[in-house]
Order: C-alpha cells, then structure tokens, then sequence
C-alpha cells in the first residue's frame, strides 16, 4: 500500500504562501465529502509560521509549516477512535458526519494540527487532499503550487517516488517534528531553524575586514567541533547548533592573536565585530 | 458538473473550476506532462544540466482569485452619486462624503452620453473637439489583449478626441530619466536588454549583488514565479549573493544573502565608494572602459574629488551610507576580483532606490559600476534574475504592442486611438494641481521610449481648454501615487476649475471609487472572452517571455456569467459609444472574439496553431527550438559586433518585429546615447540641460531633498520607504482578497480591522514604547496614516518600511488630510519630483515621525 507524506525543505521555502492559499481555494466553501468538509474564512488546515531570528544586521528568517502529521499512531484516532480512522494509504481521516460537535478532537492533537470549524461545530485538519488522490491525481493543492519545490509530496513506501529519494538521499538532515510524541509522524522537515552563532572579524591595526580568518566553535558540553572561515568581509556563521548550550569561540587569522570568546546558544548569537589585535 | 476553463492574469494562466455557474477553484493552468515540449536545458560551469519543472509557476495573489472576484467590495450595479444634479447642483465638494443610489445601465449611460456632448463639440464633418474630457487608467485593472486598458479605453478615447493623462514610469523612474543618457536604451524606457543571461550567469557569474531588487517578491513583475527556481539553483551551486537594500527583503532571506543596509537615498554614495575604492586599487577594465565608453577622466575627477574637493572614499560612503568603511572596501575588492552581475531591479533596472530624489544618478551610479567592470564580458552584467532564459521569439501580440491594440490594430479598420488632433497633456503625477490651479506645466512624454530628447519635451495646460469631464478606470491611486491626500482634495474642489462630472470604472471599490459621481461596474477576465500571452506586454519590454520558463499563449475563457450586472469594459464603452450614435465605429460590428481572433491572425504562431485549435484546446505552448543558440544582452557591445540580440526596437539595427529582416547600419554596434558609446559623462545631458546641476553630466552623489542631510531630518528622524508590495499586485489584491489578511503579514487583523503593516527596528520601537502588534500613526506635515506595528531587526535603526499601494483608503473623516487608517502610505510621501528636469516620483525620500495610535 502506500505512505503518502511531505518533506519541507525549509531551507528552499521562501514564504510565498502560494501552499497556504492554495489550501484556502480547495477548502474555503467547498465539501470534498466523505473525506473533507468545507472550511470557512479564518480555519486554515495548513498554517505556515515565519520565523525571524538573529539581531542586527544578521538577520534569518525561515518558514515553518504546521499540519497535520499523518501520525501512524494519530493521538486524535487513539482518543477518539470512533470518529477518526487511517486509510490504508496513511491519510488520517477526521469523519466530518461523526466527529461532527466534538471539540475535544482540537486539544487530542499534540501537533496542534486541528482546528475548530465554530460555524460547522467541526473539529477539521488536513486530508492530504486526499479527494483529489481519490479522483486520480498524483498531487495535492500546497505541493503543486510551491514555485521553489519546498514541498515535496509522495508515497514512502515507493522506492522510486521523488520523496523516497529524497529521504535516502538527505537522510542525515532531515527530522521530524516531536518525535517524543510517539506518535509516528509521517512529514520530514530539511534544516529546520536552530540556534546561529555569527561575528565580523575586523584586523585591529588596520580596520580592515579580516578574510580567512579560521573560526573554530567548540560545543564545551559536548565537544562537538565545527570549523569555518571569514568570508571577504570578515563575517562567519555556523548554523544548526543545538539550544542552550555552551560554546567556546576560537578566531584565528596569521598575524594576529587569536581571539576566544564563550557564548550560549539561544536563537541566535551576534557576537557583532571581533577585533584581532596583531600578534 | 464541473466544468473547467482557462484564463490567463497578472502572474500567470490559470485553470478555473466551474460548477453550477460558480467558480469553485483556481489552480495553475494544468497541462499534461505528455503534451509539455522539450524543455530548454542550461548548464553550469561544471557542467550540471538544468531544465525547468513541467510546471506553471503562478503568482500566490492568482490563488486568491476566486475569493476576490466574490468579493464583497465588488461593485455590482452602476450607480450615481445622490446630491450630483447634472441638471443643477454638482456638489464637488461632497465627493468622498456622500452616498449613491443605483441607477439603469441605460440611465448610467445616456447621463455620461449626455456630459460627453455638453462638454465637447462636433464640427460638420463629423469631427469632435473633446480637450474638455480626460481619463486614466491604473495599471493591469485585467490581462488580455482585447480587454487590457490599451483596448477598450484606447480605442473609446481616441474616438472622442479627449486630453490624454501621461503615466509616468512609476516603477523604474531613476532608470528612465537617467540610464538612457548613459547608455541607451530609451526604447525600453531605460531599462537594459536581458536576452540569455540566465545561461550566462549560471556558466560565467561569480557573485550577484542585488541592489534594491527583490525579485521573489516582485516576480518579474508579471512571469508569476516562474524564476524562483533559478535563483534557489544558484543558492544550491554555492553562489555569493549581496544584497544591498535597506529592507532585509524576502529574496535575501531566502537566498541568505549577506546584507548591506544603506540609509535610504544613499545608495549613489554606496556606488561611489566602491568605485573610488577601483580607481585607487587600479582594478578596473581599463581595456573596457577605453574600447566601448566615453568620459572616464571627468568621471574619475568626480570620484577622486578633484571637481570638488571632495574624495569619494569609503570612509566619505560610510558616513552617507551608515555602512562601514571597510565593509565597503570590502565589497570593492571582492567585486572587482570576480566576475559580478549587478541585479539593478527586478527586470535589471528597477527598485525602490531608483525611486528616490535624485533617482537618475543612483541608476547611472549603477550602470558605472557594471561598465567599470567590463559590462558585457561573460559573466559580468546587468541582470535582475528574472529574465533571460531560452525562448522561441516568434512575435505575439503583446497589449502594449500597437499591432495588438484595438485602437491602432492592422484588424481595425478605423484606427481610432489614433485620432486625436488635441495637443494638450495632464501628467498623473500633477494631475490634482492642474486641476486645481487650473495650470500646469511639465516636461517629458511620461514614457518617453521613442528618443531621448523626448525627455525635454515641454507640455503647458491648458492649449485648446481645461478639462471638465474626468472618466478615472482602474485601481486605486491613493495608495500608489505621491503625496496622494492631493487626489481628495482635487475631487472635493469647488473652485473655478471644479471638476463637473467624475466618472469611476472599476471591479471593486478600491479607495478612489467613491470619489466619483458617477460609478460604473466592470467584470473581471474571468467573466470575458479574450486571449493574450503570460507576462508578456509587448512595446517597450520586447520579449518579455523570457521571464518564463514556458511561452504560454492563452484562450481565456469566460467562466462565468459578470456578476450583478458588471459588464466588461469593451461592453461598456460599447453602450456609451451607442448613445452617442458611434456604435458601429467603435466596435466595428466585432464582438470580443471578433477582435481576438483577427489579432490572434496577425501573428506567424497561427500557422503553427489555428483559431480553431487554440480555440478549443484553450492554450498554445510554443517550444524551445532545438538548435536555439544563445546571444546574451550585451555580450556583442562588449565585442565590438553588431547588435545580435532580439531587441527589435533597436533603431541601429532596423529589425522588424518577427526579426524577419535585420538590416545592419553602420551604427550597429553603437549603444543608443549620442555618441554610441557608453558615456560616463552624458553627451545628451551635456547638450540638452548641459547646467543641470540636479541631473549633472556626470553622475553625482547629491543629498537628498528630503533625508538625512536636511533640517526636517530634526523633526521628522525616521526615514520610510514604501517599495512594491510581496503579496498583492499595484492596488490589486488587496484589500478586495480577504484571504491574504490571513497571510502573514501582508495585512494584520486587530479587533476585526485588517491593518497595513509597517515595520520598525526595536531600537527605534522602544525609544517610542511600540510593542510588536501596537497600532501606531505615521506622521509628518502631509498627512497621517494608522499602520500596525511589525518591530523587527530587518530595517535598520531610522528607517521604517511599509509597502506602498495599499488599496483601501479609509480616512477617519471624509476631509483631505485625515488620519487613514486604510494604510496609504503613500499619503506621506512628496509629491516633489526626483529632480528639477526630471519628472518622476519620489516616495522613497520621505520623512516621518510615529507614535502609539490611541484611535
């Protein structure tokens, strides 16, 4: 059988919302029954988050999309087993005749992923579009849409779909979200935002940017070491770090003394201009 | 049943789903995968092969369609304003304050018949005297070449003899009055040829610096998204990306770019000491720059500051700029290392910076930092990102292109937009001062694609009388325009020169429609029958298609009947025409699809594809030849060749549109300045205003009119720019799609009000204690405007950012100069052109204070 699921590749993910308001098109106002239920203006099954961090002039900001799972072990089906049910392709499925006045169904899902339709006393989430794979299409509205394919949809279970090769190719960079949950999420998510530590170094004696220079961030937790070089204008950037840790900065360039600085990773460190004094 | 359509937009074609007469759905044109031809393939420098996605890659604002066109601002009956008495009182001064009553398409239409005969006369031979009407359109009310403005309005118009309102290039302003002294290109209204610079850039780029442009987000302005993935290729192949914008500006974000944020208006000095930084460093093409231009040493004595005393060092920049000294050495040194395409604007010559006082010297500014590197050599251009992929280049009929114009059609017989003999001209941006002051004087064609001495062209009003009759089309100017509390204050005037009847045409009440006394319903393309090309306008921007991935040709299709009794404008002008007893001029017995396919037959594509074909299948994608050859924009300039690229405007090389013949002269090889060569010291400038001391021959940094460097700076220390918007179109989309309220944070909604965003540094926020969420009031002496606060560090400490074309005017008073809490920035902004002889708008030097809004 098949195991539909996205991967976001937030790295490539420009916020355009082309998936959001095509999500809004195929369900604001119309019934894709017995999967779907119309949704009405404000109730959105796909949320897309923007995240900005950093400070200065060292900015980032990413995107971040919130939907439901498509949990092998859905907490809502779990709860409410009766009114929820997985097809045989993966898609869980709100029953909109039998969850119909159930509002529980919103807090079952620890992803947040369901919402609360008040005018049709439905609790509503994402299908997968799944009225439309039904009907023979191979896409669903968001991933058709997504002008810098950062949503990629597909079936894990075919070896050969594009989402299976993407999986095996970037295995070690992509994660899901809140695996503790255990509730077996079926999305995958490229590079997701993390804590960044970044600086400009700058030559003391000459006020110069200094290019080259090795920056050496050592995880004092864990040991973890990652290396980088100044770019043109002095500046460096390690990304991907883990939360709350404690990280020693070494900066060294030929001629100079080598700078050491401690910092903790909270979303995001700007260590601003690092001045090397000459050796 | 569902039945499913096609049409084509703004940003891209489109499928539509129809059920019970309803639409139901929108998505991007479905094509089969089969019935895509061969793509075209670009390869990189270590040889990876790219070809685009079988996909159309549409605006986001497309998907809203359906939600906008059922909008509940959509205006569904023709109506007249209750105390505007043709007969008697017409109340001026109560426009904007009073209500309307619905009044018949026949009465709408004999009372307009009626105004057009009282103001206008008609001698014995038939002809009309019509100076006493004018009108104007907004930019892209629909697509299509039957229906887009150039059409109907065009041919209505010409018909009458009316007193045309010249647009001024509101997009790209610095690049108009400036680029073309310096190299040419008046033809494409200043803006540089982007044949094949895709492939260029991906084998021969090293860095790209982006200044002022932010393409993700401004989309090539009308190829939807198409190049998005040509940009995230770039990023993949690792390559360098700066972006110099005071907005840290979504193309940045994604491509994570690194960010140099000058202080509005400051973008010239920026320029200038990177060059100072080249002539110090002698790392420049000095080959280039003696081959192929003229005027460095006057240039050089600029920058070296021998003219002035004033050396343009980076540390001088720094100062302007707020960017360090050594940042900018920096950028110098890596930029003259490398090869560098400068992305000057979206479609290479645009942006927020070139809409600044003093516009023209930051677009030449930018055009002597390419030409310093050898413009031209592989991998060294002026490139916005958006164009220049592979195309076929067989000629279609674009709506700018006189050829596809109803009015001046081979498939007219009459070629009616042709017809006026009135010599007077209105110019949008003075438009509410004529009217007002009764006078006005200007210079310059607006779009002055046919010479550069057009730009000297001197208009007076009134020459044959003043105009009494105003028929407006078309989106909202509050929100595009400058200093924009003038168009109320025109519409409310009673004084001697009083407009007598205001006529308002539109889809939806945008800020502008309730300023009228008499208001017309127009449907939307997707209630009409017309056909047209994706992005492409034809005229000045030849082969625009090479924004796209795919050439796309579509039938669009009426998909369902106009709502109310919206009626399109073709019909409308059609009705008015009858009650004037010109019916059968103006139509010429065709109906929309009449003229659609005569046109559609004007073009060699329908050899390859019939009518009849087109017809039914509903779209024509035209392929990639198999032995297409690149010749990038440029490259034969920089060569020393004749001008091999498509750019059939070109008047050295005397090619026809189908390129068909191209004959060459011995000026070939010539740029389209005065001497032929690229002119750091403009021989045009020289000779036409050689004492313009706001628009020298040689470029200049000159401090803003309104910025950093003047006394208001005191009172008024925050600077604003209003750029074009991410997530709406000019004033479309907005306002009318309630669904992008819920997009962050294109508007925000606070206690059921969807706000206008306008961003703010947190330093600056909190030394005004606004929170994240507050609502606050921009202000200075020209108005003042309730936006909702996003406090963030992607504008700098004194510069504010709120996107310029709100489409919703919503005073808290029906008076000019009220508080609008309907987010017209533009409300703010001078009406002061970018300099003395150059007539453009400037809304990127504004001045302004802000504070909590207590309402």
């Amino acid at each position: 059988m098949a195991r539909y699921a996205f991967v976001y590749n937030v790295e490539r993910c420009n916020g355009c919302f082309s998936c959001f308001l095509a999500c809004k098109d195929e369900f604001t106002g119309n019934c894709h029954r017995p999967t779907g239920a119309a949704t009405a203006e404000g109730i959105n099954l796909l949320k897309v988050n923007e995240v900005e961090y950093g400070t200065g002039s060292k900015v980032k900001v990413d995107y971040v999309h919130s939907i439901c799972q498509q949990c092998a072990n859905p907490a809502c089906m779990a709860k409410y087993p009766d009114q929820v049910y997985k097809r045989a392709d993966g898609i869980v499925i709100i029953d909109p005749e039998k969850a119909k006045g159930n509002k529980n169904l919103v807090n079952a899902c620890p992803y947040g992923a369901i919402v609360w339709n008040e005018e049709a006393q439905l609790p509503q989430k994402c299908t997968m579009c799944a009225h439309m794979l039904d009907a023979g299409e191979k896409v669903t509205r968001c991933s058709e849409c997504c002008p810098n394919q950062a949503v990629i949809f597909g079936d894990l279970e075919d070896p050969n779909s594009d989402i299976s090769k993407y999986v095996a190719e970037y295995a070690d960079e992509l994660e899901q979200l809140h695996p503790e949950y255990g509730t077996g999420p079926a999305h995958y998510y490229r590079r997701l935002p993390k804590p960044f530590i970044c600086g400009e170094v700058v030559c003391a004696d000459t006020d110069a940017c200094c290019a080259g220079a090795k920056v050496t961030c050592t995880c004092i937790e864990c040991g973890k070491v990652i290396e980088t070089v100044t770019d043109f204008l002095g500046d460096f950037e390690v990304r991907g770090l883990p939360t709350n840790k404690f990280f020693k900065v070494k900066i060294e360039a030929e001629g100079y003394k080598t700078a050491e600085l401690e910092v903790r990773t909270m979303a995001a460190v700007n260590l601003g201009e690092i001045f090397l004094d000459k050796a | 049943m569902e039945k499913v359509f096609t049409n084509l937009t703004t940003g891209g074609p489109i499928s539509v789903y129809v059920e019970d007469g309803k639409i139901t759905r929108i998505r991007p044109l479905q094509v089969p995968e089969e019935e895509y031809p061969k793509p075209w393939t670009i390869e990189d420098r270590t040889g990876k092969k790219y070809s685009p996605p079988k996909a159309m890659r549409i605006s986001q604002n497309i998907l809203t369609e359906r939600n906008r066109l059922y909008s509940d601002n959509r205006i569904l009956y023709p109506m007249k304003r209750v105390d505007w008495d043709p007969k008697g009182n017409r109340n001026p001064q109560n426009r904007g304050k009073s209500g309307y009553e619905r009044i018949s398409w026949d009465e709408a239409a004999t009372l307009i018949a009626d105004e057009i005969n009282r103001v206008s006369t008609v001698d014995k031979n038939g002809k009309r005297d019509g100076h006493a009407i004018t009108a104007i359109t907004s930019s892209h009310h629909n697509w299509g070449v039957v229906g887009y403005k150039m059409a109907p309005f065009g041919r209505f118009f010409g018909m009458l003899n009316y007193t045309p309102i010249l647009d001024n290039p509101d997009s790209w302003e610095g690049w108009m009055w400036g680029a073309p002294h310096m190299y040419g290109f008046y033809w494409r209204l200043g803006q540089p040829e982007q044949f094949d610079l895709l492939p260029d850039a991906f084998k021969n780029t090293d860095m790209i610096v982006f200044w002022s442009n932010d393409p993700d987000s401004t989309h090539g302005i009308y190829s939807g998204q198409e190049s998005n993935i040509w940009r995230v290729w770039l990023k993949e192949m690792g390559m360098k990306c700066v972006f110099v914008d005071p907005f840290y500006n979504y193309t940045n974000a994604v491509m994570d770019g690194t960010w140099f944020a000058p202080r509005p208006g400051t973008d010239t000095a920026l320029a200038a000491g990177i060059i100072y930084t080249w002539f110090e460093d002698d790392t420049y093409d000095h080959d280039y720059v003696e081959r192929k231009t003229i005027g460095i040493d006057k240039f050089r004595a600029y920058i070296m500051g021998e003219e002035d005393g004033i050396p343009k060092t980076p540390e001088w920049a720094a100062e302007k700029t707020g960017i360090p000294a050594r940042r900018i050495r920096a950028l110098a040194k890596e930029w003259a290392s490398k090869r560098v395409a400068l992305a000057g604007g979206v479609r290479g010559g645009e942006g927020s910076a070139c809409r600044t006082a003093y516009g023209t010297e930051e677009a030449r500014m930018l055009i002597a930092l390419a030409a310093m590197q050898g413009f031209g050599k592989p991998g060294v251009s002026i490139w916005g990102t958006t164009m220049g992929a592979p195309a076929d280049y067989t000629w279609f009929p674009g709506y700018a292109e006189p050829d596809s114009q109803m009015g001046k059609t081979p498939a007219a017989t009459h070629k009616l937009a042709n017809a006026g003999d009135v010599k007077q001209r209105l110019y949008r941006l003075t438009f509410p001062d004529a009217i007002i002051n009764g006078e006005d004087a200007f210079i310059g064609e607006g779009f002055c694609g046919k010479s550069i001495e057009q730009q000297f062209v001197k208009h007076e009003y009134p020459i044959e009388g003043r105009v009494k009759l105003f028929w407006r089309y078309g989106g909202s100017f509050f929100g595009t325009m400058t200093d924009t509390n003038k168009w109320a204050k025109m519409y409310q005037n009673d004084g001697p020169y009083a407009l007598e009847c205001v006529i308002n045409q539109d889809c939806w009440f945008g800020g502008e429609a309730k300023y009228a006394d008499i208001i017309l319903p127009a449907c939307t393309n997707l209630e009409r029958n017309d056909m047209g090309e994706w992005s492409v306008g034809g005229g000045y921007t030849t082969h625009a298609e090479i924004g796209n991935n795919w050439r796309v040709l579509v039938r669009e299709q009426k998909c369902v009947e106009p709502l109310g009794e919206s009626k399109s404008d073709y019909e409308i002008f059609t009705l008015v025409a009858e009650k004037l007893g010109l019916k059968d001029l103006y139509t010429e017995g065709k109906d929309e699809n009449q003229w659609a396919e005569e046109i559609w037959n004007l073009s060699e594509i329908s050899k390859r594809c019939s009518w009849e074909e087109f017809n039914e299948k509903g779209y024509y994608i035209i392929p990639v030849p198999e032995d297409y050859e690149p010749h990038p924009a440029f490259r034969w300039y920089y060569e020393d060749r004749d001008c091999d690229t498509e750019d059939y405007l070109n008047p050295k090389i005397k090619a026809e549109k189908n390129m068909n013949t191209r004959i060459p002269t011995e000026h070939s090889k010539e740029l389209g300045t005065w001497s032929g060569k690229l002119e750091f010291e403009s021989q045009s400038l020289l000779g036409l205003s050689p004492d313009d001391d706001e628009r020298p021959p040689v470029p200049h940094y000159i401090p803003s009119w309104e910025g950093h460097e003047t006394d208001l700076y005191k009172k008024y220390p925050l600077q604003i720019i209003s750029p074009h918007p991410r997530f709406s179109f000019h004033t479309h989309y907005d306002h009318h799609a309630s669904w992008l309220n819920e997009v962050p944070v294109h508007r925000v909604v606070k206690d059921g009000y969807a706000y206008w965003p306008a961003r703010i540094n947190p330093k600056d926020a909190a030394e005004r204690n606004i929170q994240n969420g507050d609502l606050i009031e921009l202000y200075n002496d020209r108005g003042s405007v309730v936006c909702i606060a996003v406090v963030t560090y992607r504008v700098p400490v004194g510069v504010m950012h709120s996107y310029g074309c709100s489409a919703k005017y919503d005073p808290v008073l029906p008076v000019p100069g009220a508080t609008d809490k309907g987010g017209c920035v533009n409300i703010l902004t001078s009406g002061r052109m970018l300099s003395k002889n150059a007539p453009g708008m400037a809304p990127n030097s504004c001045l302004i204070e802000c504070r909590k809004w207590e309402g």
